[in-house]
């Protein structure tokens, strides 16, 4: 895309910031918020970590060694829940918050007041959440998809609190969600039409019809919950009327848009990374968008292939079998276009482009077994096994999470206006990219073999698996360490960053000096 | 752990089968668990061949369009043939893969004409296995010792995978499960079979099997089903027609005897200590995976009964009764008066309201049961 600047930016004389911890309470600054979104992704992706490392620590060999199995479940739910709606999603919204002006020529978000509540609920909600560990009875130990009635009638007193919890990050995953939209309608720079959009503003505005659309059935499910729970209805109890299998309908219907949410904006960050290491024009363009649109829509028509075995109907697991399948047409049209992209370009290896190339791998392996998930009669023996923690794992971490990283080293320079340490940065991706490969390839084989998941403790044919697993584990759990490191000493200071730092890089962000004036495109401009 | 390097040698000796079933999907041993893994084959090798040439594909690019290599850049960015090309041939590739799935698909779904009917019924933490055409029912427990799990004892070949009293199903015949659950959802899963059916409070799913080979086949609980989830094991004995006859036949006689055996107990009284030895056996192997060992509970969930609750009030006896047969509706307690012997119930609740420093000095009479029941 060929934009052009009517003028370099002299922002820098009116660059005021407020100062001390009331410029970070009430900011309306789409880049504070972005910060302060991304550092809080991050907390949370130590702290969701953590309870990684138990889990594997108490897998490391068969036996209960560490923790009971009662908090085993503790540590698997809240792992689940941190990691979903505390480390990606969050990142994702940072990205998006710091990102999008700046893509699209704007001065900041649309509704900057609504941006600074729906970050600040946040870290209530978390607390909230993290806190429920500590009450008696324990914090929800009832997995991350909370099925009745093992989250109602059999659940601790603490679902209450996780119900607000949920709550809260809902109500803040729609704030940002509202504002992205209203931000990329009406905000665009002159000439910046709709075909002309970075597609990280693609990929995140679909995305933000795909979160108004489903976190509001979420909200809709915990609310039963907590009806069921505490005040006799009975939406999922078959002695009311209920059907527990009904739960799961509304959970997944929510739930799989949702992992549609935590990958749709990697696709776009990955667009603009291979392009600008490739240095190369994005292969397919608007391929791309109309993919992008395709998944986001087929997404509401998948969400039962989570429930084969619950007892469907055969036209039923025929139908979204079928319709799962299909997922994969516009998703292999995302990864050709990549490596068309590729194809005859002039490449160099960056920290981005490592993670990104890491990424279109890792990411088509979680597609993979994504596709064989599909076939309901071979679902039957894969459900519910590590083979699916594998498959998940592979597209969340190696996907979105890696895709994160990608998106933090190719706009760190931006933010900071310093050049990280490459060594130290590719340090970490290369120990990151080996440990996570020792982490969860072997799961794939665990879950063959028959391991199922959720469970503390094992038959001990699985013991030599998971002792591999947890090895890559701890390794992976510690090179993120390195990734703290590099950023922190990135923001502290470092060689200076030029405006564009990369040489094939494209797009408005590019055009304003590095780190980013506090206020950019207070004028304008002009896209031709 | 000292097992470790027999282990290693076993698995040098047998490689080829130690490795496919410690690595791959099991074949297993029904005609639907043979087709299940041909189609896991077929999709996995497909997924391969696709993966060698995009991975192929961006492996050369990565080598050969290297800027040092490379240093100007080719500037397409589009292309209808090949962008329709890959959008048509991944979709008559899945369409290849629809056609094998949904046959075997149809015919796993096939539950009629059964020639046995098992209803399973899971509960927090145990199976539930109940006859159709004989009077035979029983409950299925995890048969590894507690000692094991907690690293004390060294552990078994079939570790966690073990059961006191497997379900027993004839070979060579249609055997159909209805499942159902008492409390959360569990799920029945046998590999072996490629049976895997979510167990529902409150409804019921249907599914089937037929077995080939004699044998014992291993399975687990595969739902989140609670605290205990890892430790609700399946395993299921084929016996030939002829064997399996004589085990149904004796097995409904033994109960049928227990039953009498039951009436005629109303009538006697057992001593303190017959309950209290009884009694602790019965808690230990039912109660304490949630009231723990020594009675303390789980704060939060699960209640104590040393020195609290009905269990230390003596005015309680019969509403002590009445939870542990008829349960407590609303909570994780089940009602244990179709779980065990009315002889079973006087003994643990004797045991509850005397063990642990607790001292109502009550005993209980299966008399004292057959009231509560009756009422």
């Amino acid at each position: 895309m060929s934009t052009a600047v009517e003028e370099t930016h002299h922002d820098t004389h009116h660059d005021h910031k407020p100062y001390g911890i009331g410029r970070w309470l009430f900011t309306t600054n789409h880049k504070d918020i972005g910060s302060m979104y991304l550092w809080f992704s991050f907390i949370m992706f130590l702290t969701g970590g953590a309870m990684a490392m138990v889990i594997r620590a108490e897998l490391f060999q068969p036996g209960l060694q560490l923790v009971d199995p009662h908090f085993f479940n503790q540590m698997t739910t809240v792992h689940g829940l941190i990691m979903v709606f505390g480390a990606v999603m969050p990142a994702f919204t940072g990205l998006a918050n710091w990102m999008i002006p700046m893509m699209i020529g704007a001065p900041d978000m649309a509704l900057p007041r609504m941006n600074n509540w729906s970050f600040w609920i946040l870290p209530f909600a978390f607390v909230i959440l993290l806190g429920s560990l500590f009450m008696e009875g324990g914090g929800p130990a009832f997995g991350w998809t909370f099925y009745a009635p093992l989250s109602t009638t059999y659940s601790s007193d603490s679902t209450a609190l996780f119900v607000f919890a949920i709550h809260i990050m809902g109500i803040s995953s729609i704030m940002g969600a509202i504002n992205v939209i209203v931000t990329i309608m009406n905000m665009r720079a002159p000439g910046m039409n709709y075909m002309k959009m970075p597609l990280f503003v693609w990929t995140w505005f679909i995305t933000a019809f795909l979160l108004i659309a489903v976190m509001p059935v979420l909200a809709g499910a915990v609310t039963m919950v907590l009806t069921d729970k505490y005040f006799g209805t009975s939406f999922f109890d078959a002695a009311g009327g209920g059907d527990p299998v009904m739960f799961q309908h509304i959970f997944w219907f929510f739930g799989h848009p949702e992992v549609y949410i935590m990958i749709l904006p990697s696709f776009g960050i990955i667009s603009a990374i291979i392009p600008a290491f490739t240095r190369k024009r994005l292969f397919g363009y608007a391929s791309m968008v109309y993919a992008t649109a395709a998944i986001a829509l087929l997404s509401f028509l998948v969400w039962a292939h989570h429930m084969f075995t619950t007892g469907m109907p055969v036209f039923a697991e025929l139908f979204f079998m079928y319709c799962t399948m299909l997922i994969a047409v516009p998703t292999g049209v995302k990864i050709f276009n990549w490596v068309a992209t590729m194809w005859r370009g002039s490449m160099t290896f960056e920290t981005p482009m490592l993670f990104a190339l890491a990424f279109v791998i890792l990411f088509t392996i979680g597609g993979f077994s994504g596709l064989m998930l599909a076939i309901t009669p071979v679902d039957f023996q894969y459900h519910d096994t590590y083979f699916v923690v594998a498959h998940f794992h592979y597209v969340l971490v190696t996907g979105a999470i890696f895709s994160i990283m990608a998106a933090s080293y190719y706009w760190l320079p931006k933010w900071t206006g310093h050049m990280y340490d490459t060594t130290l940065a590719k340090t970490h991706f290369w120990t990151s990219l080996i440990s996570v490969n020792v982490l969860f390839f072997p799961m794939h084989f665990a879950g063959l073999a028959g391991m199922p998941r959720r469970i503390p403790d094992y038959a001990t044919q699985f013991a030599d698996i998971n002792q591999i697993a947890s090895i890559g584990g701890f390794a992976f759990g510690l090179s993120q360490l390195i990734f703290l490191w590099v950023a922190i000493k990135c923001v502290k200071g470092g060689e200076k960053a030029e405006a564009k730092p990369w040489e094939g890089a494209e797009g408005l962000e590019w055009t304003v000096p590095s780190p980013a004036p506090y206020h950019t495109f207070e004028k304008p401009p002009k896209v031709e | 752990m000292k097992m470790k390097p027999l282990w290693a040698l076993l698995a040098l000796t047998s490689l080829p089968a130690a490795a496919q079933s410690r690595l791959n999907l099991t074949q297993g041993v029904t005609e639907v668990s043979n087709r299940v893994y041909d189609l896991h084959m077929i999709i996995f090798y497909i997924c391969c061949v696709i993966g060698v040439v995009v991975f192929g594909l961006m492996f050369i690019s990565m080598i050969r369009h290297r800027k040092s290599k490379n240093p100007n850049p080719a500037n397409f960015h589009e292309n209808v043939k090949v962008e329709i090309a890959w959008t048509i041939v991944p979709l008559l590739i899945l369409v290849g893969m629809a056609i094998p799935a949904t046959t075997t698909l149809i015919a796993m779904e096939d539950t009629s004409d059964a020639d046995v009917t098992v209803q399973v019924t899971g509960s927090q933490w145990k199976w539930h296995y109940k006859y159709f055409e004989n009077e035979v029912e029983y409950f299925s427990r995890l048969a590894t010792r507690q000692e094991q799990i907690d690293n004390k004892f060294e552990k078994g070949e079939n570790y966690l995978l073990e059961v006191d009293r497997p379900l027993v199903i004839p070979t060579g015949k249609k055997v159909r499960f209805l499942v159902t659950s008492d409390d959360v959802i569990h799920s029945w899963w046998v590999p072996d079979f490629a049976v895997k059916k979510d167990a529902n409070p409150g409804f019921i799913n249907e599914t089937w099997t037929k077995v080939d080979e004699p044998g014992i086949y291993r399975g687990q609980c595969a739902e989140l089903c609670g605290k205990d989830h890892g430790f609700m094991p399946i395993v299921v004995i084929a016996k030939e027609p002829a064997e399996y006859e004589k085990w149904i036949t004796e097995k409904e006689a033994e109960q049928q005897a227990a039953r009498e055996r039951e009436q005629e107990l109303l009538a006697m009284e057992m001593s303190e200590d017959e309950l209290m030895d009884l009694g602790e056996k019965v808690y230990n192997s039912t109660c304490a995976a949630c009231h723990q060992a020594n009675g303390q509970g789980v704060d939060g969930v699960f209640p104590a009964l040393a020195g609290s609750g009905v269990s230390v009030d003596p005015e309680a006896k019969d509403k002590h009764i009445d939870i542990v047969v008829n349960g407590v509706t609303g909570s994780a307690m089940q009602a244990f008066g179709s779980q065990l012997s009315m002889r079973e119930l006087a003994a643990v609740i004797t045991y509850e309201r005397n063990a642990w420093g607790n001292e109502t000095g009550d005993l209980i009479q299966a008399a004292d049961i057959n009231e509560v029941m009756n009422q």
